[in-house]
């Protein structure tokens, strides 16, 4: 039931590369030369043969309806995933009409790909909605989730008694204190399998070399990992909501079991954070009909892409299901009725005193929360020093952009976009400040992504 | 001190070393310092309220240009993000380099008159920054708010050096008030814009603001002043150039004099005729006409007055040095009086005694080149496929590409083609680069022919990279499909170098490829917004 839509500009395709690397590399092959045989179906695949250095050209094949966002095959050896081949068959596809031609009928090669997947889809749908391997035995996972249960109060205590220890002694001391003993801490947690907490203890370890104020955010994240702590030692006496919040912060796992909303989602943002196992992708969507925020995670394996990838400006008619706790934003993707197609919407925005709110009364539900996702309404990027701020058109309050926020590229061009003007920005606003992922220009224009 | 203040002293300390004020009964001191450390914490980012805005910058000019057509604003990021460096060194395979279609891009969307996407902007002022040779378009392109955006940004300050007048506007032209007080008082930069922009306005004028000031300037500056006077030189500007012509600075009256004897009318041009045709003469007495050449012997006080050098540069002989000097500066007009009443054509084929005929032919150049005199150039030039074209003649590669530069682009690009038809690419590459792009059909065709028997005669491709790459940029767009027969890689033969022919399919297919690619660029920018 998929219809292929618009087609995609370059810069939505370019979003779906892994790095720049690949990003150069495909750009380079987005233009008629090496291609030959290229196509693409009402149902959204798109295929063409690449002459590479070999003398076999490589066949490349697209399915930008996939259930899970865009699928790629390539019989290129690269391990970039998707590789150059798919991206530059994809900037082919965006960017001329007569390149790749919509067409009845896939070539053989295509053909089979495309039933296999079709096929393999369908096999799933019926298994999704019946019982998973883990209800099987519901005995037998009860178990399991208390072992874990103890483990993981365990390691809060334990973690609870360096905590202790280091106001004993006085943060002064920690700044001389190796980088080592934090990481053998959250090795500890890793062990009891609270990665949440584990994580936390290793962002506290960089925080004495962070530069002035050091003491000041230190003593802030030793006391919000110790309530963290608190939390769950206590969590039978929280009321439902706050203990999700804390098991979902410890880092155990939850199922999406809020109820499927279905909606046309809007993408608001996409952006990656790299660790060095692990690539973490953050979508934002605003839901067009019932005017939710809500956040898909993505990850992927060092060096690879997330698999899921929506471009921003694109918004698709899907279902999402709530995860429990953490303020209610984070969602998992579920159903979809249609490849994602351009939607010229806005969020509704805000001025910057409701924002700052907004992040307030969401502590409440969430008291670990960074920042909350947030549309301004009538902004303008002013300078301050060596920072940067966004100052309310029509009152005298500005909100500062986050640390990060001052030193990316999309800074610059959020600045070029306002030219000093008014503009819709959305983004993540929180203690740290504002940090504007997407910008929209006064009156008409796109989605322009900062990130 | 504030309570949070507070804490934070105590917890730099340590509870050990400074018990805390507070604490509940029953709890060890850190634990309740944490306690009240998670309250206070949540609290203050709970608290937190927008701060005082900032002063504002000035919002940007308005841009009334209209916006890029959707297609080709995409084009546009893809151009940009090829950036930087691709195609350094190495096999350049068969995808177009897209890098070096971004001034083609620039001055197709500049001559439509289109706006950048304000959000591109960061990233064209960084394609400018790394290549200055991108820089006037890529500005004139990316508009007022380019300009605003680099008084925010210490990376695009060239921006601001590139602009007119430091990136101030210049007066308006009928504000004679405001015009003399920004030349009385203005910054050099902001005087040289203004005398510019002038100048190319209301030539008179600009000429009169400077003899105002003249006597006052200091020499460098008096040099600069001068030299914007290239621009819309007549009749009018002699008697102030006359005038110039005894400066203190000798380097402004080189200048001066250079300037006078581009006026064929005048007076030096005059002076300078009177000598230089009593050096060259019609000599009879022989089987047929030939030239006779008798160098001047002496550099006289009027002739350093008139802007000749008197000492040559090392290794040259004075009086040729000063021959050359003379004619360079003399009217050609004036040669076909002295020269039995003959045409440009029957002097140029004159033969010249003594072996004088290099250094004669060599001033006529310069002097055709400074005059702008076609008709010279053309005699100078002589016929493209004549053997003598092709070889280091009395006339250098460089000085026919400048000869060249003086012919109308139609004829030159047909005098280049037949080149290319008579003599092959080796020397070509200079004079394909004064060629009007896209290159006239004949031309195109020419090159290509050149180029598939230099794949005939068995050399690599790269042997010919320049022509190849100019090739990519200037061909005509409609010529593509004259190239289809040369894609396919052929049966490799005996004598050519191994591999060559899949290298040199390669290279037509980028060719092609680049082709399309630009056709596509170009119709992208037709269509309406």
């Amino acid at each position: 039931m998929t219809q292929q839509g618009v087609r995609w500009s370059a810069d939505q395709v370019l979003a779906l590369a892994s790095d720049a690397a690949s990003r150069k590399a495909g750009s380079r092959l987005g233009a008629a030369g090496p291609w030959s045989g290229a196509g693409s179906c009402e149902e959204g695949t798109v295929w063409g043969l690449c002459k590479g250095s070999g003398s076999k050209p490589y066949q490349t094949i697209v399915d930008i309806a996939g259930p899970a966002g865009p699928a790629y095959k390539c019989s290129c050896p690269s391990r970039k995933f998707p590789c150059k081949h798919a991206l530059g068959l994809l900037l082919l596809w965006a960017g001329e009409d007569d390149a790749v031609p919509t067409v009845a009928q896939a070539p053989d090669w295509a053909e089979q790909w495309i039933a296999g997947r079709r096929k393999r889809s369908e096999d799933k749908r019926p298994a999704g909605g019946g019982s998973s391997p883990a209800a099987a035995d519901p005995e037998a996972a009860r178990r399991r989730a208390e072992k874990r249960a103890e483990r993981v109060t365990a390691g809060a205590t334990e973690l609870e008694q360096r905590l202790t220890d280091l106001l004993r002694g006085g943060l002064a001391a920690a700044e001389q204190a190796r980088y080592g003993l934090w990481e053998e801490t959250a090795a500890r947690m890793v062990d009891a399998q609270a990665p949440g907490l584990a994580a936390r203890v290793r962002e506290l370890g960089a925080i004495p070399a962070s530069g002035p104020g050091w003491p000041v955010r230190l003593l802030e994240e030793c006391a919000l990992l110790h309530l963290l702590d608190q939390g769950w030692l206590r969590r039978d006496r929280l009321p439902e909501g706050l203990a999700a919040t804390v098991r979902s912060r410890i880092g155990l796992p939850a199922s999406a079991d809020g109820p499927p909303v279905r909606d046309r989602w809007l993408v608001l943002a996409q952006y990656d954070t790299v660790d060095v196992k692990l690539t973490t992708r953050r979508i934002w969507l605003h839901g067009a009909g019932t005017g939710r925020t809500a956040l898909l995670l993505s990850y992927g394996a060092a060096g690879r892409a997330p698999e899921l990838a929506l471009p921003v400006g694109l918004a698709l008619d899907a279902e999402l299901s709530a995860y429990p706790g953490t303020g209610g934003h984070r969602a998992a993707l579920g159903e979809r009725f249609a490849a994602p197609a351009p939607l010229p919407l806005r969020p509704p925005g805000i001025p910057t005193a409701r924002a700052a709110a907004r992040y307030g009364e969401a502590l409440r539900e969430d008291p670990w929360l960074e920042s909350v996702p947030v549309t301004l309404e009538r902004v303008v990027p002013v300078p301050d020093g060596d920072s940067w701020q966004l100052a309310d058109a029509d009152s005298k309050l500005a909100l500062p952009l986050t640390p990060a926020a001052r030193s990316r590229p999309g800074l610059w061009q959020l600045v070029a976009l306002s030219g000093g003007a008014p503009v819709t920005v959305f983004g993540e606003c929180g203690h740290r400040g504002f940090t504007p992922l997407t910008a929209w220009a006064e009156g008409a224009g796109e989605a322009v992504p900062l990130c | 001190m504030t309570a949070w203040e507070d804490l934070v002293t105590t917890a730099l300390l340590g509870t050990d070393r400074r018990p805390p004020v507070t604490g509940g009964a029953g709890r060890e001191a850190p634990e309740a310092l944490l306690d009240e450390a998670a309250v206070a914490t949540v609290r203050r980012r709970a608290g937190l309220c927008p701060a005082p805005a900032a002063r504002r910058p000035e919002p940007a000019a308005e841009d009334p240009r209209p916006a890029l057509p959707a297609a080709a604003a995409r084009r546009l990021a893809m151009l940009l993000s090829g950036r930087p460096g691709t195609g350094t060194g190495g096999r350049r395979g068969t995808s177009p380099d897209l890098m070096e279609l971004l001034p083609q891009w620039l001055a197709a969307a500049n001559a439509r008159g289109f706006a950048a996407p304000p959000q591109m902007l960061p990233a064209l002022l960084d394609a400018a920054r790394g290549r200055t040779d991108l820089r006037p378009a890529a500005l004139a392109f990316a508009g007022p708010r380019a300009l605003w955006l680099a008084r925010l940004n210490q990376d695009w300050r060239f921006a601001l050096r590139a602009a007119p007048g430091g990136g101030t506007t210049l007066p308006d032209p009928e504000d004679v008030e405001a015009i003399r007080q920004l030349w009385q008082e203005g910054l050099f930069a902001e005087r040289v814009a203004l005398l510019t922009a002038l100048r190319a306005r209301t030539p008179d004028a600009a000429r009169e603001l400077l003899a105002g000031t003249w006597a006052t300037e200091r020499a460098e500056d008096r040099l600069m002043f001068l030299d914007s006077l290239r621009t819309g030189l007549a009749g009018g500007d002699e008697p102030f150039l006359e005038q110039a012509l005894s400066d203190r600075s000798r380097n402004v009256r080189t200048t001066a004099a250079e300037l006078l004897s581009a006026l064929p009318g005048s007076a030096l041009a005059g002076r300078m005729a009177v000598r230089a045709g009593a050096c060259v003469a019609v000599d009879h007495t022989g089987d047929g006409p030939v030239i006779a050449v008798e160098a001047p012997p002496e550099c006289d006080a009027g002739m350093e007055r008139d802007g000749v050098v008197a000492k040559p540069p090392a290794g040259r002989g004075e009086r040729s040095w000063w021959l050359g000097q003379l004619v360079e500066a003399t009217p050609l007009t004036a040669w076909s009086a002295r020269l039995g009443g003959r045409t440009s054509g029957e002097i140029v084929a004159l033969p010249v005694a003594d072996g004088w005929q290099g250094e004669l032919h060599a001033a006529w150049s310069r002097a055709a080149v400074r005059q702008r005199d076609a008709d010279w150039a053309r005699a100078l030039l002589g016929a493209p496929a004549a053997p003598e074209a092709g070889g280091p003649g009395a006339v250098s590669l460089a000085e026919r590409a400048k000869l060249l530069a003086t012919l109308e682009g139609g004829e030159r690009a047909g005098w280049v083609a037949g080149f290319i038809a008579a003599h092959g690419l080796s020397e070509a590459f200079q004079l394909l680069g004064v060629c009007p792009v896209p290159w006239s059909a004949p031309l195109g065709r020419a090159v290509v022919d050149a180029l598939d028997i230099a794949r005939d005669a068995g050399s690599y491709p790269w042997s010919f990279s320049g022509v190849m790459g100019l090739a990519e940029r200037c061909l005509d767009p409609a010529e593509a499909s004259r190239l289809d027969g040369l894609l396919a890689v052929p049966d490799e033969r005996e004598d050519a170098s191994p591999g060559a022919g899949g290298y040199w399919a390669e290279a037509f297919q980028r060719l092609v490829t680049t082709l399309r690619l630009r056709a596509t660029m170009l119709a992208e920018l037709e269509h309406a917004p």
